[in-house]
């Protein structure tokens, strides 16, 4: 009769990771270890002016004072810092200047990917920005984003180009001793988007990056920083995959964002890194800082992350409502299977009056692995009728996965409102029954009703993510879909 | 620093005191010790004077600094102190109809009236702890130190290796205790104490005990008190207890009470705070059986520069328990609160049925609250949800109130006891329920100081309450 | 289409079903009425497959082929659909999603390619005007947050997608007042054939004023006690299950 759910569960959770490949390209990479002199060769190689490598001289020697921080629900054994190699680059050949002249294998690369670099053949309004291991390759739509003032390149160039603003805003929304892993970016960061919309602009397609780790035995620092200037608009969006490897890599990024006055950033994730093998071997360790500052009133940040991938996430998109009426967002879902494990969440701190924020945070275990919400409210003295709604749910699939909720609410004014509520449930025999009923096999209902479950994030994402992430959804989970 | 009959007078390091006290008493401490409750000593003031007292570095002392209330010059009394307090005076009660078995303990210390409560020809017992380390060796040999581990925290761990004198109670299979059993904990010092009290109760197997435990200043000394009590419920049984804690504002109270709940066990806990310097519950409820149940609630009431911590940890081992909780909360002035639920659901413990929930008002803006409620989850087949609210009073509601006619400050009145009646009116006894509804509104028109008495002898004139309205019709 | 023999049918080692003979032919509309408690529900759980039923004894033939050695979804592919009595609720999964979902997995049944997205909404518009259904109903989600009336008139919406060769539909009439139910009738009326069959299961005769049986049938202790016309309901609403049990001592 009735197939055992167990199994089917198992058959479920043995989704392949597909962008598991390796590319042959010629690289161009740091001498093994950190010191000194790999943040002096870094910088160097990037012929940056003085203030950023002192910038990063600085990070470097607050991260030797700081240590590895222990209060996630996150279990690893520890990372050697002097095994990884701290940059490592394709190699140029001179100064790109059509796509003609990228290497040929690396546009083979991204296409086999579903990332077009040639712009004719792109998605229709997506600029991407294309990031391997640790540098940018192309940037496609930036002359046509350019005419609106819009620069939307890698850091690397921005640096460049326009010093200035990067030297305004880098490091004023995760301080380089934020933490161990911001301050260890902060060293060490090789390359990632830069994006600066001017006053009143609408920016009219959405902005993307692309990032693949390649190399073996590689850690990638990407930074990325985004001004949205007064009383404009962007939608930003990031995906990212690496090669399977029985080793971990660390992937240790920095993505700030500055709202100013009325300024509109809505930023988008799908989180797909080589999760590591059915035993839990391999995969990416992902210790990432991403921060928004809602500066000037009326602001908004809104974060959207669908995470599936890297074998360990540790990840706290946050917002600084610092503004009068401005808002911030956080929709997730976070998916872990086999013995994944993910600590992820938001932080709001509200410091102006009349900030909301809401928060909506959708877990799914599978496997053995681990899965916790991680967050905080935070209601200062001045955040006066300040609103925060957090949802916190967890599905879990299997008797041998768990979840976790950790929220942390902290208020100190009498007429701000904070709700959380969190529920935690496996999907019911009676779902699964009614979806048999109708002549829907058990795998096809857990991923209809995984979706399902995961909804109300799901539609936040553009309409370019959200059917890649319904599909990752039902790969994370599934066995032959996609 | 003077030592005097085995009280030390020191300045200041206060965990050194009580190394250097533990030392030189240890012998007379343990003396009607069995080999295991000597390790356990020896394990707890080892841990003690590893970890010393906890600091707010740790994770669940993030939020409760007791730097600030330990600075202080201690007396360590460990012997009673004579009889400076009218018994007879203290333990007048004056809750109309409600008949308690009432043990005392002034300043730590057992205070033996000579009374023995009337079920004990069928084996119930209620005495000191000291006493029941005399004559029955057997269960303390069972029981003692078996539910409140050292490793837990090093309170508990100081409170392990000192615990001398305390309420023991036990009460054998099949018994239902039917007078209400009364512990009411006095401080009454000339001297700033630090006690260290600690409590055993034992339930065997289908019966059941209702015990309510006050904790009161007498004056307004400071004190510093550390109290251990573990609780073991057997099968079939029911415990149904309270905690009133109405101390003043030069007070710090830890109060940690470990319960471990066999199958088809029932345990009601309900800490009802209403005034302390400083007040930390902690409740530790093993759900150690099937079908156990745990009701664990709460309701605090602070102002001034008043601190309250509730944390409460669940811990679901085994298949089919369900618990509930509920911390409901009113912070005025510079008060501050914590609320810290952890619910762990065990790999096996399937069909768990488990709920948290902590609401919080903030009167003023001074006020602050902090509140984590965690779930840690190993088990599929679960139903587990929390939530956790702070906001001020409805607006909505406060409309309502005052259009028809109900002034402001009665309206502000009316919904805040309205918001603590949800936890209040769970109170089984009905005597107490009545006695507690009255404290709470007394509380909330600032008419509750610490008494000179317990919080059960509130010996001020009966108020008209100036909100009787039966909320139910709003 | 439909053939029960000697059906004994126990939950937790307490016998419901004590023996059930029952012969469906295409075309017929039966009726099974009874007390609470009986075993109508588990009668069309345990057709369907719900699976926390032990079958003791007994044959369950459909269309020729052993009916409880199939899975519940290949049961639902060769054509049997239950209107549950309590539909569940399916956070977040559109009826539309839901029914394509369901619809292309039968197809993939009997070897076909999944129907073409435009075809697929026509065919949803189709059954919606056909029931009278009011067009917001296929956006939300599975029964989420539907009053009782809308739940059932849902589960004939989607009797009317997956055409099934035979439909139980167990006590689709409790909770709904006269207008629902006027609609789910019409609905079931309007999906008569030939070569289909329905089951109605019913506490009460008032269903079948509007869907007219073919056969009625008793069951009472986990026994069909009586089968007859449609007679047999009226006199069972005038007389009352005492009258059954009265008959049986």
């Amino acid at each position: 009769m009735e197939k055992d759910p167990n199994n089917i569960l198992e058959e479920v959770t043995q989704g392949d990771y597909k962008y598991g490949f390796y590319t042959d390209i010629e690289m161009d990479t740091a001498p093994v270890g950190l010191t000194e002199d790999t943040v002096r060769f870094i910088s160097a190689k990037k012929n940056e002016p003085e203030w950023l490598l002192q910038y990063r001289l600085d990070a470097y020697h607050k991260w030797l004072e700081m240590t590895e921080p222990t209060w996630a629900h996150l279990l690893h054994p520890p990372i050697s810092y002097q095994d990884i190699i701290f940059y490592a680059a394709p190699k140029k050949k001179k100064e790109l200047s059509s796509l003609d002249e990228v290497d040929p294998e690396l546009i083979a690369t991204f296409n086999k990917l579903g990332i077009s670099l040639e712009e004719q053949k792109k998605l229709s309004g997506v600029a991407v920005d294309a990031v391997i291991d640790s540098v940018s390759v192309k940037t496609t739509f930036s002359e046509t984003l350019e005419k609106q003032g819009i620069i939307f390149c890698s850091f690397s160039e921005a640096v460049q180009k326009v010093p200035d603003l990067v030297k305004q805003y880098l490091g004023t929304v995760v301080p380089s001793d934020d933490n161990y892993f911001a301050a260890l970016n902060s060293a060490v960061f090789s390359d990632g988007s830069f994006c600066y919309i001017p006053k009143g602009v609408r920016c009219p397609i959405e902005l993307s990056t692309y990032f693949r780790i390649n190399a073996a035995n590689t850690g990638q620092f990407e930074r990325t920083l985004i001004i949205g200037d007064e009383n404009s608009y962007v939608s930003y969006m990031e995906g990212c995959t690496a090669p399977m490897r029985d080793e971990n890599q660390l992937h240790a990024a920095i993505v700030e964002i500055v709202a100013l006055k009325e300024a509109e950033v809505k930023y988008s994730t799908v989180q797909n890194w080589y999760p590591g093998n059915k035993k839990g071997e391999g995969g990416i360790y992902n210790f990432v800082t991403k921060r928004g500052i809602c500066k000037g009133n009326n602001s908004k940040i809104s974060w959207t992350q669908v995470e599936t991938g890297s074998a360990i996430t540790w990840k706290y998109p946050s917002v600084v409502l610092m503004g009068d009426n401005s808002v911030g967002e956080f929709y997730s879902v976070a998916v872990t299977n086999n013995y994944q494990q993910a600590d992820t969440g938001s932080k709001m701190i509200h410091l102006g009056r009349n900030t909301k924020s809401t928060i909506i945070s959708k877990g799914i275990s599978a496997g053995f692995s681990n899965n916790s919400y991680r967050g905080l409210v935070k209601m200062t003295k001045r955040a006066e009728n300040s609103r925060n709604f957090s949802q916190c749910d967890s599905l879990l699939l299997g008797d041998k996965c768990g979840a976790h909720t950790f929220p942390y609410i902290k208020t100190e004014n009498k007429t701000s409102i904070v709700e959380h509520e969190a529920t935690t449930s496996k999907i019911s025999d009676d779902q699964l029954f009614y979806c048999n009923q109708r002549g829907i096999s058990t795998e096809s209902a857990i991923g209809l009703i995984v979706n399902g479950y995961a909804r109300e994030v799901l539609k936040q994402l553009p309409m370019e993510f959200a059917v890649e992430a319904q599909k990752l959804l039902s790969i994370s989970l599934e066995g032959s879909v996609g | 620093m003077k030592i005097m009959d085995g009280t030390i007078v020191t300045s200041y390091n206060t965990r050194d005191a009580l190394l250097k006290l533990y030392e030189e008493n240890s012998e007379r401490i343990g003396k009607n010790d069995s080999a295991r409750i000597s390790a356990l000593r020896k394990e707890g003031i080892s841990l003690f004077k590893q970890k010393g007292f906890p600091h707010t570095k740790l994770e669940k002392w993030r939020n409760t600094d007791l730097s600030k209330v330990l600075n202080h010059n201690f007396s360590f009394p460990l012997e009673a102190d004579s009889g400076e307090v009218d018994f007879e005076e203290v333990f007048k009660c004056d809750v109309p109809g409600f008949d308690t078995f009432m043990v005392a303990q002034l300043n730590g210390k057992f205070i033996d009236r000579g009374k023995i409560i009337s079920q004990s020809v069928q084996g119930v017992v209620v005495c000191s702890l000291a006493e029941a380390f005399i004559k029955h060796p057997g269960l303390i040999e069972k029981h003692f130190g078996q539910y409140a581990p050292a490793s837990d925290s090093s309170l508990t761990a100081l409170n392990t290796a000192f615990a001398r004198d305390g309420v023991f109670i036990y009460v054998p299979d099949n018994i239902s205790v039917t007078e209400t059993v009364q512990m009411v904990n006095l401080i009454h010092s000339g001297n700033e104490v630090f006690l260290q009290t600690r409590n055993l109760v034992i339930l065997g197997r289908n019966s059941s005990l209702r015990l309510v435990q006050c904790d009161d200043s007498v004056d307004d000394q400071i004190g510093f008190i550390n109290s251990v009590t573990e609780a073991v419920i057997g099968e079939n049984s029911s415990l149904d207890h309270y905690k009133l804690q109405n101390k003043n504002d030069r007070s710090a109270l830890i109060n940690n009470i470990y319960f471990q709940l066999e199958a088809n066990a029932v345990l009601s806990t309900n800490a009802i705070s209403l005034n302390g310097g400083l007040i930390r519950n902690e409740a530790n409820v093993k759900l150690n059986g099937r079908g156990a149940h745990a009701d664990i609630l709460g309701v605090y009431l602070m102002d001034r520069n008043q601190h309250i911590d509730n944390q409460v940890f669940v811990d679901h081992s085994q298949p089919d328990c369900t618990s509930n909780e509920m911390f409901k909360g009113i912070l005025d002035d510079h008060a501050s609160g914590v609320f810290n639920g952890h619910i762990l659901v065990r790999r096996d413990a399937q069909r768990t049925n488990a709920y948290q929930n902590n609401k919080n008002i903030l009167i003023s803006d001074k006020a602050v609250i902090d509140t984590k409620p965690f779930l840690e989850i190993y088990a599929d087949d679960v139903k587990c949800s929390h939530g956790a609210t702070v906001g001020q009073l409805d607006s909505e509601a406060m409309f309502y109130l005052r259009s028809r006619g109900i002034g402001m400050e009665n309206a502000r009145m009316l919904l805040m006891y309205a918001f603590a009646a949800e936890i209040v009116n769970r109170i089984s006894i009905p005597q107490l329920r009545l006695r507690i509804d009255d404290l709470v509104k007394k509380r909330l028109r600032g008419e509750l100081s610490v008494c000179d008495q317990c919080v059960l002898h509130c010996n001020a004139k009966e108020q008209k309450v100036a909100f009787e309205i039966d909320m139910s019709r709003i | 289409m439909l053939s029960i023999k000697n059906l004994h049918v126990s939950i937790n080692g307490k016998e419901i079903l004590r023996g059930i003979n029952l012969e469906v032919k295409p075309g017929e509309v039966h009726a099974i009425m009874g007390p609470n408690g009986t075993g109508k529900s588990t009668l069309a759980s345990v057709i369907a497959g719900r699976d926390i039923y032990t079958i003791d004894e007994g044959d369950v033939l459909f269309k020729g082929k052993n009916l409880l050695e199939m899975p519940i979804e290949d049961r639902a592919s060769e054509g049997i659909f239950l209107g549950f009595q309590y539909p569940v609720e399916i956070p977040g999964v559109s009826i539309t999603n839901f029914m394509r979902t369901a619809v292309n997995e039968q197809r993939k049944y009997h070897g076909l390619d999944p129907i073409p997205a435009n075809e697929f909404l026509a065919k949803m518009e189709e059954k919606k005007q056909m029931l009278e259904i009011t067009a917001k109903l296929a956006n939300r989600s599975v029964n989420e947050g539907f009053s009782g009336g809308e739940k059932k008139k849902n589960e004939i919406f989607q009797m009317a997608m997956l055409e099934p060769s035979l439909a139980i539909l167990d006590e689709t009439d409790s909770g709904l007042d006269i207008d629902a139910l006027k609609i789910v009738a019409n609905g079931v009326n309007k999906l008569r054939r030939p070569d289909n069959a329905f089951v109605v299961i019913t506490h009460y005769q008032r269903l079948l004023d509007y869907i007219v049986p073919d056969i009625v049938h008793v069951l009472f202790d986990g026994r069909i006690v009586r089968s007859g016309g449609k007679e047999l309901a009226f006199e069972l609403e005038e007389k009352g299950y005492e009258w059954i049990k009265a008959s049986l001592v």
